[in-house]
């Protein structure tokens, strides 16, 4: 089959119910960008979605028949997916809004495991919807609102105008306790910049990271995109396997920071990590730096899935360090840092 | 020498077919084409998702993104059959006595030709759906294995498991087997007096179409660079045998296979464009279409076995004449 075709985008939009999740959607699709959208939810909600093409489908979760428990693909959007495609003049990008109990991870893989789906469409970003008030209730009684933080590209916060200062940094910390690689905005009523949702290109190799030259700096960094409000960062230091002020609270983010790296080293060390830690790992992403290597080069991950490749050079005067975040539960710290460390190159 | 007589469509394809002899094209858009005194077509639905030829009853079913369902016939007549509101219709078969069956989300609906309809709900959703050649049963292709139902009796069902996402399904002509395709790209069979697996691996690609030669001596499927032709003779269908390579080419998928409706050969379709035959028993091949612009998504014979339709994802279509 001739590959011209240009692969559609698709933004997931995750979070819960209540959460503004279909506020922003309306938005998206009711703003003037001259962009048609095919949206796939997976139930109706109560507010109504303004668009011509809207496909309802049935959250089918599809482990894959290879042994390994967290290669699971969502089998409606497969076959969702794949019927769109079949008119692909109708639309230029896809979103897909999940419901709030949706797990994110086969969302996102069905876009990496699917060949059909992976030859037609890209996946753009995980975005996920945060309601500041009432985030740490969930926090308490489920684990999916954590998933859906750990595993977004954006975070969301929205509904800002209904916490105090002291909830909202209590909020962003937690969030940043978690993921510390998601891009965070607040919001009120849903109002974020749409070019903060929309064509981030967060798995892209090419791109992901590419502009981001805080990632991992949280101590210095300013995510904050809507110059709305001011920021305080003053709860935002990050330490190595930081665990979220939440006790309940059970995903963790590990950073790790190296020198130039062996790839003889690097690559059986990440490919082991993956292949043991998989169901564990939820995100990961870095940027390593090789010994003897002109340009950068960027992994991402998801479950076992990881991805690499170089993406630009390495500007004049930036140091060449090796930084790398693993989100997920259960992760050993400690462990990692050896590892990674010995990684190094002599 | 064959010839081809295209038509060129304005977008995919989903199922080409004959029907009362007339050549139709059922595209992704919903319009259906036909070659009958020149090219006519009907809009049937808002963007159509599946079809089927209904042969006995001589009319395409057809399934919609709109939640219809609807009976096509050679004179552009459309007789509506169902309507299931916003959700689409996934799949469709044709079964004996004009009963037909579709699936949407979850549910299995069979409708008897006196228009009573018969729902069937599952766990999980249906993803594939198909007749029993013999009695009134239909098989359902979901997660973690097949269903069986009697719609014309009150009786509990037969449940099939085998790990995996399912998500096509066809019986053999003679009603002994039931295959599976899946989403690891592998089919699956069971032998139904006794339930006995069949695992049929290997394929470099999913399986899309299958086709059932005449009284089921071979099934032939897509999803590798060559038809793979799964012999059914023994009693054990193609357990500890291994399949035939038909049309093995090195720079194309097949994606589409139709059986010869009297004689042991097979028309391939390929991600090219290509179409070949190819029969079975010296494996000899003959090209009937030279690559187009899109893969062939469905291929047909007409019943006396001389012409061929043929669909395409980009909408170059045809009708091949064997004989010229």
């Amino acid at each position: 089959m001739p590959d011209t075709q240009p692969q559609i985008p698709v933004t997931v939009l995750t979070g819960y119910l209540g959460s503004g999740k279909t506020t922003l959607l309306n938005r998206i699709l009711s703003e003037n960008h001259g962009r048609r959208y095919a949206v796939i939810v997976n139930e109706f909600g109560e507010i109504g979605i303004d668009n011509d093409l809207i496909v309802e489908s049935d959250e089918e979760i599809y482990e894959m028949n290879n042994g390994c428990v967290c290669c699971t693909v969502r089998g409606d959007l497969i076959r969702v997916v794949e019927g769109l495609m079949r008119r692909p003049g109708r639309f230029d990008a896809i979103l897909v809004e999940t419901t709030g109990l949706a797990d994110p991870a086969p969302v996102a893989q069905t876009f990496f495991m699917d060949e059909d789906v992976r030859s037609k469409t890209r996946l753009d970003a995980v975005v996920a919807m945060v309601d500041a008030k009432h985030l740490p209730l969930r926090l308490k009684d489920s684990r999916e609102a954590e998933d859906q933080i750990a595993f977004a590209d954006v975070v969301i916060i929205n509904k800002t105008d209904l916490v105090t200062a002291d909830e909202l940094r209590s909020v962003e910390a937690t969030i940043r306790a978690i993921n510390p690689a998601a891009r965070l905005h607040r919001a009120e009523r849903a109002g974020v910049a749409l070019t903060d949702v929309l064509d981030r290109g967060a798995f892209d190799l090419k791109r992901v990271l590419a502009d981001d030259p805080h990632f991992l700096d949280h101590e210095e960094h300013d995510h904050d995109h809507d110059h709305h409000h001011d920021h305080d960062h003053g709860h935002h230091h990050h330490h190595d396997g930081e665990v979220s002020p939440i006790h309940d609270v059970t995903v963790q983010s590990v950073s790790l920071r190296g020198g130039e790296m062996d790839p003889k080293r690097f690559f059986p060390w990440i490919e082991k990590i993956t292949q043991l830690e998989g169901p564990n790992i939820l995100r990961l992403k870095g940027i390593i730096a090789f010994k003897d290597d002109p340009e950068r080069y960027v992994v991402q991950g998801v479950h076992m899935i990881i991805e690499g490749d170089h993406q630009r050079a390495w500007k004049e005067g930036e140091t060449h360090e090796s930084r790398l975040v693993f989100i997920g539960r259960e992760l050993d710290p400690e462990r990692l840092k050896r590892t990674f460390e010995a990684c190094q190159a002599a | 020498m064959p010839t081809v007589a295209p038509l060129d469509l304005p977008g995919h394809c989903v199922v080409a077919a004959f029907v009362s002899d007339v050549p139709h094209f059922a595209l992704a858009d919903g319009t259906v084409h036909r070659l009958a005194d020149g090219h006519k077509h009907v809009a049937a639905h808002d963007g159509l998702v599946c079809a089927t030829l209904d042969e006995k009853s001589e009319r395409l079913l057809t399934g919609g993104e709109d939640g219809k369902v609807l009976a096509i016939r050679a004179d552009g007549s459309v007789e509506p059959l169902a309507d299931v509101g916003r959700k689409w219709i996934a799949c469709i078969a044709s079964g004996p006595q004009g009963a037909i069956a579709w699936g949407s989300g979850r549910t299995a609906h069979v409708r008897f030709s006196d228009g009573r309809t018969k729902l069937f709900e599952h766990a999980r959703t249906v993803e594939g759906i198909a007749f029993s050649p013999k009695g009134m049963r239909i098989g359902v292709a979901r997660y973690n294995g097949a269903t069986l139902h009697f719609p014309a009796a009150d009786g509990k069902p037969t449940e099939l498991e085998w790990a995996g996402a399912h998500t096509g399904i066809t019986f053999s002509p003679d009603g002994n087997f039931l295959v599976t395709t899946m989403q690891e790209s592998a089919l699956h069979g069971w032998k139904l007096v006794d339930a006995k697996h069949m695992r049929m691996t290997g394929y470099p690609a999913k399986v899309k179409s299958l086709s059932w030669s005449p009284k089921g001596r071979w099934l032939a499927s897509s999803g590798a660079p060559a038809a793979i032709v799964w012999p059914f003779q023994g009693k054990d269908g193609p357990m500890g045998k291994a399949p035939l390579e038909l049309g093995l080419r090195g720079n194309s998928q097949v994606t589409a296979v139709a059986c010869h409706p009297a004689d042991d050969f097979v028309a391939i379709g390929y991600a090219d464009g290509m179409v070949l035959a190819a029969r079975i028993a010296d494996q000899k091949e003959v090209l009937l279409r030279r690559p187009g612009k899109g893969a062939i998504t469905t291929l047909a014979w007409d019943r006396a076995g001389r012409r061929v339709v043929f669909g395409s994802t980009d909408g170059d279509c045809g009708v091949i004449d064997i004989a010229g």
